[in-house]
């Protein structure tokens, strides 16, 4: 980082960005300008630092303070205080919600306490838009030391041995992966970067490579070494401009730098990469669906096998790792196989990435051990709850995934516990659920999802999937029929057990997560007619105390349809057959007077 | 390559590596339902998406089931065809299908042939327990197809008989999850596409998504007005199709109770296509043999090889893919065509009756034929040659519905003039026979010698490229078959190379030529039907008297009496036409 003597980080992460955290940059510019300090101090727009309920985030370099929720009137103030006058601004010092102290280092952030950042290790660190900042960080050591140390076997080995399994959700052992595709002859192979992360609330992959896409280029030509492909294609989401912004930067970069292209590093090795743009197809992350995706047919799966590596892209061999997956591999190479393996438990070694989101205090980006807790996630990392409110279950997996309980909290997070527990990693996506939330309608708004997402090819995910969603509107509307349950899952179990692909095979999950585990909830919407959440709208019913109502005819006259009659100063009524429950009058009444229940 | 011994219901099976579970089990009598799941051998026709899991079976060691149509046989599989979790599956999907296809069968075109009707009461469906909204998608009435895809069942046939087996390009699976269907880009009428109207698409749907633009009741219209003289003209490869729509036995031959049966609908004049097939051997062979002495006599600009120009979606292929080649194939009309120009002008001038006053309606295998009927440039002043075309399948339905028993109808012959026909213009219904029709004359015009053999068994079969080179008394004359328009499309692509060496091409829309037309019966994925229509038109043409088109006496009295000579004056003006560069015609609205 040259010359300065300070350096300011601040996150140009998409959510970040989202809260002005480029005018924030100009504003530094300005203020440093202003003080003479534009020599001294470097600013670096970085990619996420994972803290995203704090965003914007900035990081002071070379103390490592560690400012949140920063405002673009803000960095006048740091910059006269923090770098001139060399104190800390207190006001925006994250608090500690236990010890309600200021934290000024990361570090000793609950939030980052627990998590070991592998995949993320340069998010937050470096400028991604400056190759220099990568290599500074061992950045191509690893693609250098295989290219000219060892065999592709040997390469392959080596992550064989580390155990890696797939990032994208499957799990499948990477290094196998990268073996068989090695033995599938063929005159020319593939290495295709599977980015088309499309779980809601994911952005695990837009992180990395928004904050480091040279470790995925790196590790995608360590890929084609091993596996004798000289062609690499990322397949990205187009609505991931910042992201594709950034991979053009640095394929360009590494090109003139030798490290793409041909001769890679002296070396007889050839590889180059571009980019291919997908239209937002979820189930193009499926990689036989995405490959048709590349060669511009209609973006649908086949049958497994012929399995990609035998035959994928163009019909020739094709390794497609997700962007994760491959963000792993030149640490295994830089730091050992062994290293690897002492992260993580017995069956899942390294880290995962997990995009924390919903009910929970600490949104945002985190990666952590395999074996991790849910508990410790949530609790810890996720700093419980927010408002106070109870836990009720953590939805993992993204839409193709499970609601896990109260009795899953202790499991430690690895693939196989997962699957064994009704949900499965996913690519990562973790969304956080409390008391608030009816399950019955968690499921529905999953199937919402996987309704509109179902490529239309096998009638148990096209036509299924729709039935069941309208099974479950139904049931949420209150008009929930007592064989409904029965019905819905036979359905979801067929479902799951006759789909083409992985979407319709994992659609059911939520339904069938939420059945297992709030079973009385589905009860009590269809035989009751009762949403114990209180979020099923039309299960509910306003009604006026009548002990609280003063007459102040406030409620009769905000009520859109004329539901609510009563003489001023006498208690009001609503009519529930006119109701559209809006809750307007609700809102209105000044002493609490009106009720859900 | 040794045999994979594998085990599927408790009996062991060994088969071939490659074998499908399906495959494998039909071998031993187990018969899994499918629906999407198509195969022609020999038709380059294999659609198996493994989209409509029905034919899913349970795979010891696998999580889920899997779909026996796709799955390859490995050693020691062990596979279950009728466990409770495979019925169940099975029909649940089943029902899912039946609860997203409009419920109207009593009316639909498909009824009584359809495969989703008959799967339903196969799996014995009473309740379709899972209902809800139902797609709705943009009707299509073309004026050959009409689409109706609130039937559709995503089995994605026709899109592999429209790509993958003729390469027209026009159908492909469009939109996303409930709302996906098979249609031309955009939702597009047919008409402003490139569609041929070939209807292989109609011949491989398994329910009433795709079906033919019904005219019976036109001509239940015609037959009923006095002041028109009706003429009725049947294809040849009608004939050994129609009985299979009477329960007969496919390959029956039934010329002489189709020609009885529409006398009792009382056409005025049941006449024979094979009539003008004849006839278009005279014009055709004879321009054959003009272009052929020109090429051979040195002369550089004669458009070598010739193509036949009988198949109407064969010419739409070309106008709409090919318009560079527009001065190669024939001039010569379709029969079709050339019978309804010579029944408006020759036969009503003998009957003494107006052109106008008389409906000249067709019986074809064919759904192109409709469109080739309404083409303006077969019509004189808005009167066309041809009225109303008719499909195989319509011409049973006129039967059945004017309560005719057509398996007890006896026998009898076609009107005199235009119902007399040579074995040559029998065969004119199977690929391959319209080039063995041509040779047989033009051998015997250009040689001035007697064929020794009438029988080409060269240029037989189903293969889908064929050549031959038949040695016109010292001359070696090369000859290229296609069908199916693949075919055709290798064909021409090595044509417009420079990398063609045939004299003579006969190319036919359909896999099969007209036996495997869009209008036919359903063949349901057996393409030994076809074989054996194959085989019955070889037979009617080995039974015939007269085995040459220049034999037939009203042929050289019809030219005798008013045509004069081949290709020249009267008979080009009514016998040939031209075609058009279609290729700048798609337009997006």
């Amino acid at each position: 980082m040259g010359k300065f003597k300070n350096h300011i980080l601040v996150c140009l992460g998409t959510g970040c960005r989202a809260s002005q955290s480029e005018e924030i940059i100009r504003n530094f510019k300005t203020a440093l300008e202003e003080n003479d300090l534009e020599n001294d101090v470097q600013i670096v727009g970085t990619g996420c630092f994972g803290f995203c309920e704090k965003g914007p985030v900035i990081k002071m370099v070379p103390d490592n303070t560690f400012y949140v929720l920063v405002n673009p009137e803000d960095a006048n103030e740091i910059v006269l205080e923090h770098i001139v006058k060399g104190r800390k601004v207190e006001r925006l010092l994250y608090v500690d919600p236990e010890t309600k102290k200021h934290v000024s280092d990361s570090k000793h952030m609950g939030f980052y306490k627990k998590q070991i950042r592998i995949a993320l290790r340069n998010c937050g660190f470096i400028n991604p838009e400056n190759i220099d900042e990568y290599i500074a960080r061992d950045g191509y050591a690893a693609l250098g030391s295989v290219i000219s140390e060892m065999t592709p076997q040997e390469a392959i080995n080596v992550v064989k041995d580390s155990e890696l399994r797939g990032r994208g959700g499957g799990g499948f052992p990477t290094g196998l992966k990268w073996e068989l595709t090695k033995k599938s002859n063929s005159d020319q192979k593939y290495v295709v970067c599977n980015a088309d992360e499309g779980d809601p609330g994911a952005f695990m992959d837009r992180s990395i490579l928004e904050g480091d896409p040279h470790s995925v280029l790196e590790a995608m030509a360590i890929c084609g070494y091993c596996i004798g492909a000289n062609v690499g294609v990322i397949y990205i989401r187009a609505e991931y401009p910042l992201a594709i912004q950034r991979l053009k930067i640095a394929i360009q970069q590494a090109r003139d730098y030798g490290l793409l292209g041909n001769e890679i590093l002296g070396s007889k090795f050839n590889f180059d990469i571009e980019i291919r743009y997908g239209a937002g197809a979820f189930v193009c992350g499926e990689e036989t669906a995405l490959i048709h995706s590349m060669e511009g047919l209609r973006g649908e799966p086949t049958v497994k096998p012929p399995f990609p590596a035998v035959s994928g892209y163009k019909g020739k061999p094709t390794n497609v790792n997700n962007v994760e997956t491959f963000a792993n591999i030149p640490p295994i190479f830089l730091k050992g196989s062994s290293w690897f393996k002492t992260i993580g438990n017995e069956k899942s070694k390294g880290t995962k990435v997990f995009a924390l989101a919903g009910k929970v205090n600490n949104v945002g980006l985190i990666e952590v051990p395999m074996g991790t807790t849910l508990r410790e996630v949530i609790f810890d990392i996720g700093g419980g709850i927010k408002d106070g409110k109870k836990f009720k279950a953590v939805q993992t997996g993204g839409p193709s995934g499970g609601c896990l309980t109260e009795k899953h909290l202790d499991t430690p997070i690895d693939y196989d516990n997962l699957i064994a527990s009704g949900s499965m990693m996913g690519s990562g996506g973790m969304v956080v659920l409390d008391e608030d939330d009816c399950m019955v309608d968690v499921a529905r708004f999953y199937l919402d999802f996987t309704v509109e997402e179902s490529c239309g090819k096998c009638a148990p995910c096209r036509i299924g999937n729709k039935r069941m969603n309208e099974m479950l509107e139904k049931i949420t509307m209150g008009k929930g029929e007592e064989d409904d349950i029965i019905r819905l899952k036979n359905l979801a179990n067929v479902i799951k057990d006759t789909s083409l692909c992985g979407l319709g095979q994992t659609s059911p999950n939520p339904v069938l997560s939420t059945m297992d585990n709030f079973m009385h909830e589905y009860v009590a919407h269809v035989h009751d007619k009762k949403c114990p959440a209180k979020q099923c709208k039309a299960l509910m019913q306003y009604s006026i105390d009548p002990n609280k109502c003063v007459g102040c005819t406030l409620c009769s006259r905000v009520c859109p349809v004329d539901a609510i009659s009563g003489e001023r100063k006498e208690p009001h009524k609503i009519n529930a057959a006119l109701c559209i429950k809006c809750g307007a009058c609700m809102e209105k009444c000044k002493f609490g007077a009106i009720s859900l229940s | 390559m040794e045999k994979i011994n594998i085990i599927i219901d408790d009996k062991q099976v060994a088969v071939e590596p490659g074998t499908t579970v399906l495959h494998a089990a039909r071998l031993i009598g187990i018969k899994i339902p499918t629906l999407c799941y198509m195969k022609l051998d020999d038709l380059n026709f294999e659609n198996k998406p493994g989209g409509c899991r029905i034919c899913v079976v349970e795979i010891e060691g696998r999580r889920n089931l899997a779909p026996a149509c796709k799955t390859e046989c490995t050693a020691g599989m062990k596979v279950k065809t009728n466990t409770i979790r495979v019925i169940n599956s099975r029909r649940t999907v089943l029902e899912l299908i039946l609860s997203n296809h409009p419920a109207e069968c009593l009316i639909c075109a498909k009824s009584g042939d359809c495969e989703l009707q008959s799967l339903a009461h196969k799996l014995g469906i009473r309740e379709i327990h899972y209902q809800g909204e139902k797609s709705k998608f943009k009707g299509d009435k073309s004026p050959s197809i009409i689409r109706e895809m609130e039937k559709c069942v995503m089995c994605r046939r026709c899109e592999t008989a429209c790509n993958e087996v003729q390469t027209v390009g026009v159908l492909s699976a469009i939109n996303r999850g409930f709302n996906s269907v098979v249609a031309p880009a955009f939702e597009m009428d047919f008409d402003k596409t490139t569609c041929t109207y070939c209807g292989q698409c109609v011949a491989v749907c398994p329910t009433g998504a795709l079906t033919e633009r019904d005219l019976t009741w036109r001509v239940i219209e015609a037959l009923v007005n006095p002041e028109k003289t009706v003429v009725v003209q049947t294809a040849p490869a009608v004939r050994a199709a129609l009985g299979e729509a009477f329960g007969m036995e496919p390959g029956t031959l039934v010329t002489g109770k189709m020609t009885a049966a529409l006398r009792k609908l009382g056409f005025n004049y049941v006449f024979d296509t094979d009539f003008a097939a004849d006839l278009t051997i005279m014009e055709e062979g004879t321009e054959i043999l003009d272009r052929l002495s020109k090429f051979l006599k040195g002369d550089k600009d004669v458009k070598l090889p010739i193509l036949t120009s009988c198949c109407p979606g064969w010419v739409n292929f070309l106008e709409h893919n090919f318009p560079e080649l527009k001065d190669v194939p024939s001039t010569a009309k379709s029969p079709q065509q050339m019978f309804g120009a010579i029944a408006k002008s020759y036969f009503a001038d003998k009957l003494g009756i107006k052109r106008e006053d008389m409906i000249v309606v067709s019986v074809m295998p064919c759904l192109a034929k409709k469109y080739e009927s309404m083409r303006p440039e077969f019509s004189v002043n808005g009167d066309p040659d041809v009225n109303i075309s008719i499909s195989t399948r319509e011409l049973a339905q006129l039967i059945r519905n004017a309560n005719i028993d057509f398996n007890s109808l006896p026998d009898e012959d076609f009107d005199s003039p235009l119902g007399a026909s040579t074995g040559a213009a029998v065969i004119f219904g199977t690929t391959g026979g319209v080039i063995e029709a041509a040779v047989r004359s033009a051998y015997e015009l250009f040689t001035k010698k007697q064929l020794p053999k009438l029988d080409f068994e060269e240029l037989r079969g189903l293969e889908g490229i064929r050549q031959a080179t038949i040695d016109f008394d010292g001359t070696p004359i090369n000859i290229g078959i296609a069908h199916g328009l693949g075919n055709a499309r290798k064909l021409l692509d090595d044509l417009k190379a420079g990398k063609c060496s045939f004299h003579a091409i006969e190319i036919m829309a359909c896999p099969g030529g007209c036996i495997g037309g869009g209008g036919q019966p359903y063949h349901h994925g057996n393409v030994e039907i076809l074989r054996k229509r194959q085989s019955a038109l070889y037979i009617e043409d080995k039974n015939k008297p007269l085995r040459k088109s220049h034999e037939n006496p009203f042929i050289v009295q019809l030219y005798d009496e008013f045509l004069g000579k081949p290709l020249e004056h009267k008979a080009h003006e009514l016998l040939h036409t031209h075609y058009f560069d279609k290729k700048k015609k798609i337009i997006i609205e």
